[in-house]
């Protein structure tokens, strides 16, 4: 049962995902995007990583979703036409997933007891979290606080993701005076703001 | 914008405040239940960033102006980063929350609150500023151009 739900997601995925390669209308690409992403969420749900399945369903499901169409808002609703079509893309994409392909023959089983993910820290901070850190969740327990190194370097990459689209964006640079004429660099934004 | 969209107005208006809640509950509830952070602060943002889709952008500028975003993007990673120096303060390492509480156990609980805390408040800010960033630039499409 479980196999041929997790099939008939796959199936549903690579179909989402031609739809969108082929689909020229860019609203109804990013809504298949969101598609793509929830159908990803249930495959995460039914390999029982649920904390991914949580986090690939808000921001890949919800808020990408709004910042593409925010993007087309400020571009365009059609994707442009290529003047000819070329065969090196496609050879470098099927080349690409195929080594991704080979790769995988390596891997052990998912959910494989033998499989290093299993036998290396994991088992510890299963055993650990009870006494150590208290919290049913052992996933908050390692991204919180066995891991919190890692988590603090995450929030400072979204900070400082945040701090470009600012300062790219927003245009603060232009309330600390008039506005300058067409043609004047931007540098000098941040020239006067220091 | 105000004389059409009856429907999807009032059905945001139902809607706000269950997102902001539920976002709430997964930013708390992150140690009992999947969750956390990241998740909360993104459910968040999106209760926000519907009401400012659907009604306008500047309502929602006027609800939380662009200077407390672009302080509460600083505050999360201050409160993050702060967190481990207080644990250094107290005797330990950096971000070991143990010396924090008076049991190691509650002292693990309040860190993990307050960072999981910081990272919601960076999260959630982040993401309004990024929409307030391209929705504040002036649209160049027309409703019925969709």
């Amino acid at each position: 049962m479980e196999i041929a739900f997790t099939i008939l997601l796959f199936i549903a995925l690579v179909a989402t995902a031609i739809a969108i390669v082929f689909i020229k209308r860019l609203f109804a690409v990013v809504m298949l995007s969101g598609v793509f992403s929830l159908l990803a969420a249930l495959l995460f749900i039914v390999m029982d990583a649920v904390d991914v399945a949580f986090t690939e369903a808000a921001v890949g499901g919800g808020i990408s979703s709004v910042l593409m169409l925010g993007t087309i808002a400020l571009t365009a609703r059609t994707q442009k036409q290529p003047e000819r079509y070329s065969l090196v893309p496609l050879a470098i994409v099927l080349l690409t997933g195929a080594v991704l392909i080979y790769g995988t023959l390596d891997m052990p089983n998912f959910g494989s007891p033998d499989a290093p993910a299993q036998r290396h820290i994991g088992p510890e901070y299963i055993a650990r979290t009870p006494t150590d850190i208290d919290v049913p969740n052992i996933v908050t327990a390692v991204l919180a606080s066995y891991r919190g190194y890692d988590t603090l370097g995450e929030v400072v990459v979204v900070f400082t993701a945040g701090l470009g689209v600012i300062l790219l964006l927003s245009g603060l640079g232009r309330r600390r005076g008039t506005p300058y004429p067409r043609g004047v660099s931007a540098n000098r934004d941040q020239d006067n703001a220091q | 914008m105000n004389d059409h969209h009856l429907i999807l107005r009032v059905i945001t208006r139902m809607l706000t405040g269950p997102i902001l809640l539920f976002g709430l509950y997964v930013q708390f509830h992150g140690d009992y239940g999947p969750g956390g952070g990241f998740q909360a602060g993104v459910i968040f943002a999106v209760g926000f960033i519907l009401y400012g889709i659907v009604f306008s952008l500047r309502d929602l500028r006027r609800l939380i102006p662009d200077w407390i975003i672009h302080k509460l993007v600083a505050l999360g990673v201050l409160l993050y980063a702060g967190t481990g120096i207080v644990s250094m303060l107290l005797g330990a390492n950096f971000l070991d929350y143990n010396p924090l509480a008076g049991t190691p156990i509650g002292g693990q609980h309040l860190g993990i609150l307050l960072v999981e805390a910081g990272v919601g408040i960076t999260v959630f800010a982040v993401m309004l500023a990024i929409y307030y960033a391209f929705a504040g630039r002036p649209p160049s499409l027309n409703d019925e151009d969709w």
